[in-house]
């Protein structure tokens, strides 16, 4: 088990697990936030999914997404667990933890997180379905040079 | 000067490969090393408006000037969550 903020990782992720590591006396809330494979995408019947990472980079761009939110919100604490591999049906494969002195913020900055980790952070996912496989892309737009 | 171009994902199985080294001229930017790629690379013009591009662990534009032993990571656009 780690304490590490931003975090890529092949082992299972646990919410309660990861909030943990934003807990202290001055947080009031942690709102939470977990990704969980869909047994179903576009009208396909989803099997497995296969995640892909470049994990220094990816590491790198989660730090960034919580110095963002930092900036905008008065945050005690962001903690972001993705999980990489093979993952099946109903396992989760990222969690967000926002921890806060009060609820408003926390729960616009997690909201704000996910957001994120889909337009920025080297994470890809192969969806594996009965009768073939479909690397999934995700924005039109590259992000800013950063 | 010279370093390495990292490939992931659907981009890395078009490639066959995981990475390749670069050499280029001493001031080289990043769009005269995509264009070198694209000669010596068959099929990666086909990801040309499909491909993102990061320079030592960041985005970059295609007018950044490379160093040497810069790592640069070409892959399609992102899909975690």
């Amino acid at each position: 088990m780690s304490d590490r903020l931003f975090e890529i990782t092949a082992a299972p992720i646990s919410v309660d697990e990861v909030s943990r590591r934003v807990s202290s006396p001055a947080v009031g809330a942690v709102v939470s936030f977990a990704g969980i494979v869909r047994g179903t995408n576009a009208g396909r019947q989803v099997r497995y999914l296969e995640y892909e990472t470049y994990p220094e980079m990816a590491e790198t761009t989660l730090a960034q997404i919580a110095e963002e939110i930092e900036a905008r919100w008065p945050v005690e604490g962001v903690a972001i667990v993705h999980r990489v591999g093979r993952l099946e049906i109903g396992e989760t494969s990222v969690i967000v933890a926002v921890a806060s002195g009060h609820r408003q913020g926390a729960f616009e900055a997690a909201r704000y997180a996910i957001d994120r980790i889909k337009e920025i952070v080297p994470v890809w996912k192969k969806e594996c379905f009965e009768g073939g496989e479909i690397w999934i892309e995700g924005p039109e737009k590259p992000p800013d040079p950063h | 000067m010279r370093g390495t171009v990292r490939f992931f994902a659907s981009l890395r199985e078009a490639m066959g490969r995981s990475e390749v080294d670069w050499e280029l001229p001493d001031g080289a930017t990043v769009e005269a090393l995509v264009t070198h790629l694209h000669q010596t690379l068959p099929g990666l013009s086909e990801w040309a408006d499909r491909t993102w591009i990061a320079v030592n662990r960041r985005y970059a534009s295609l007018e950044m000037t490379l160093q040497d032993g810069d790592e640069v990571a070409l892959f399609p656009p992102v899909s975690g969550g």
